[in-house]
């Protein structure tokens, strides 16, 4: 067998070439992150570039339409920058944002549910606690407390400054009670197997244990609501910056492109706001597919 | 049961005492409240007095015991920017966004459960799968995308409803109400309409999970057996079975519903109390966003509180478990 076929026979692989849908949807994806990612290079204009913009393009609709010029395939906002290349970078800012406050709370959830899961008694009764009470508020009423609270810790004039990160840290920790749960799940069934009580009789420490045998055996299921978590964390960024709470408009990300074009609907310009729109919701469906298959895939109990 | 009561009981008392030194955290870290009493040109003695006054020279466990005990009494002084007292302006603004969840509640109950009852009797025609996928693509929306669409639609484009705003409010008493009259009606339609869509989603795929659940159960196939109409067993027997999970959906539903009310009062400008939020944390209006911490906090605690009650009383096999 060739090293393709050996690649191919495996399950998880299988499953994926044989499902249309998770294939279109992690081609999506792959596209749209790859684009946002590179976007200083594939975009036609740099938007925060004012040498690039000029307020005489300004409204502009899109290339087909009347009154659209070719250079400018989406048209142009209210201040002359090119829809697609602020989309483009917008995009790049939501997934940054997205990935960075799932790291958060995938770290602070796998530690503390390996911890919780590993140790028990007390501890776990405390975190589990914890979480429990956090998972009966909705994640988005959480994140915008969290961050409303930030933001008014932080002075008038770093508010702007630290936005992002006061959004990340808002939407990493409340994630983190699913990555906990799931993970002190996986860790005890671990635990009571052979190979770790042959690990703790030869006296390694609990911290190795959990980090080296453990810990690689929780990722599995983890990966799984990590990248649901994505698709809820691109969510929640948008609807804060939508809010006018999230990353504000000198750096655009999608919802704040969202919120600002918002403002145009009733004159008629709908391409600042729909197209930014759209570019969410297919990046989020994309996302949330993926998951969907990851799901299935990944649990042997479904398959 | 008394125990398990008790220790939930516990466990709500916990949450509120950890959010409310949150709120009181916030008095004592975002700005200096006497800045926010006086004028730019008050004197050095002045401040000092204000400062007495306000007892911001006592131990700090003091001033919380304080906090706590005007809290209790819904006295959370007065709003920074608007200059009144902040109970005061949350029961103003309270009407609005309950008349607005309790529509939404209503929609996403009643469409909810009926098409998951549908889907999961009628599981393999069209419709119903035409109705998953719709769903599907209804829970990777979010709230405001669904929110902006309908106002371009039914307000800027078809011009059938209003974009935003609460009109023709009737006063009862205090309480003002968008129900008695058709511009009321008219201006609740698509921000309760916007705001049941996600929980409708969920609703309806809990209840189509838990109709096939119940349909493969052994005293449905008796009933089949023992020759009864297929309506007496869809909802005699099927319908009622699903029901205890959703009664928790009903407690979840309304804890999000007030959630998402702060992103749906934003985008259709609803005078209620997640509007006033979002404007109090945009001015730093430290009692506003204090109060309604407590506020939601309080709500949601006793919601969950109920539901878990109901669960014990309505389902006997929790009961006999514990």
């Amino acid at each position: 067998m060739t090293r393709w076929e050996r690649f191919k026979d495996n399950d998880i692989v299988w499953s994926f070439l044989s499902s249309p849908g998770a294939m279109i949807a992690a081609a999506i994806t792959v596209i749209s992150i790859l684009a946002c990612l590179f976007a200083p290079l594939i975009a036609p204009f740099d938007p925060f570039d004012p040498s690039q913009i000029s307020l005489w393009d300004g409204k502009l609709p899109p290339a087909w339409s009347d009154g659209g010029q070719p250079q400018y395939l989406l048209g142009t906002d209210n201040q002359g920058r090119d829809m697609l290349s602020t989309i483009l970078y917008g995009g790049r800012l939501s997934i940054l944002v997205g990935l960075a406050a799932v790291c958060l709370g995938m770290v602070l959830g796998v530690t503390l549910g390996v911890i919780s899961g590993y140790v028990g008694g007390v501890t776990d009764a405390v975190i589990m606690r914890i979480a429990d009470v956090q998972l009966t508020i909705p994640g988005i009423l959480l994140a915008i407390l969290i961050n409303g609270v930030g933001r008014a810790f932080l002075p008038l004039e770093l508010r702007q400054e630290f936005a992002v990160y006061v959004v990340i840290i808002a939407i990493g920790l409340t994630d983190w009670p699913q990555f906990a749960r799931v993970a002190r799940g996986a860790t005890m069934v671990e635990a009571n197997k052979e190979y770790v009580q042959a690990a703790r009789i030869i006296g390694l420490p609990a911290w190795l244990i959990m980090i080296r045998h453990v810990l690689p055996n929780t990722l599995r299921p983890v990966l799984v609501i990590a990248t649901i978590g994505l698709a809820l964390a691109i969510i929640a960024e948008a609807t804060l910056s939508f809010l006018g709470q999230g990353i504000p408009p000198t750096t655009p990300s999608l919802g704040t492109l969202i919120r600002v074009g918002n403002e145009y609907l009733f004159s008629g310009l709908w391409w600042i706001t729909f197209f930014p729109a759209i570019a969410l919701v297919v990046l989020v469906f994309a996302v949330n597919l993926l998951g969907d298959w990851m799901r299935d895939a990944l649990n042997p109990k479904l398959r | 049961m008394f125990f398990f009561i008790l220790k939930r009981l516990a466990q709500s008392v916990l949450v509120m005492a950890v959010v409310s030194a949150v709120s009181f955290s916030l008095f004592n870290f975002v700005g200096d409240p006497v800045n926010n009493m006086v004028g730019q040109d008050a004197t050095r003695e002045q401040r000092i007095e204000i400062r007495q006054q306000l007892g911001l020279d006592d131990p700090i466990l003091t001033q919380y015991a304080r906090f706590l005990g005007n809290m209790v009494q819904g006295d959370f002084g007065l709003s920074y920017r608007i200059k009144r007292p902040v109970d005061e302006l949350i029961l103003e603004r309270l009407p609005a966004t309950l008349e607005l969840v309790f529509v939404s509640a209503i929609i996403a109950l009643v469409v909810g459960i009926s098409l998951g009852v549908y889907t999961g009797i009628r599981r393999k025609s069209w419709i119903s799968r035409v109705i998953l996928s719709v769903s599907l693509v209804g829970v990777s929306l979010p709230t405001f995308i669904i929110g902006i669409a309908l106002i371009y639609l039914f307000a800027v484009h078809l011009r059938w409803l209003p974009s935003s705003g609460r009109s023709g409010t009737v006063e009862l008493g205090w309480w003002k109400t968008s129900f008695l009259s058709v511009d009321g009606w008219r201006a609740i339609i698509l921000p309760s309409i916007t705001l049941s869509l996600f929980q409708l989603t969920l609703i309806l795929r809990l209840v189509r999970a838990e109709m096939l659940e119940v349909m493969r159960t052994d005293f449905i196939k008796f009933a089949r057996a023992r020759g009864l109409a297929e309506r007496a067993i869809n909802f005699r027997h099927a319908l009622r079975n699903t029901l205890v999970p959703v009664i928790t959906i009903i407690g979840l539903n309304i804890g999000g519903l007030i959630a998402f009310s702060v992103i749906t009062e934003t985008v259709f400008q609803w005078p209620g109390t997640g509007l006033m939020f979002i404007q109090a944390v945009d001015f730093v209006d430290v009692p506003i966003m204090a109060a309604y911490l407590v506020f939601v906090a309080l709500l949601f605690v006793l919601i969950n509180l109920v539901v878990d009650i109901l669960y014990f009383v309505v389902d006997p096999r929790i009961r006999l478990g514990d």
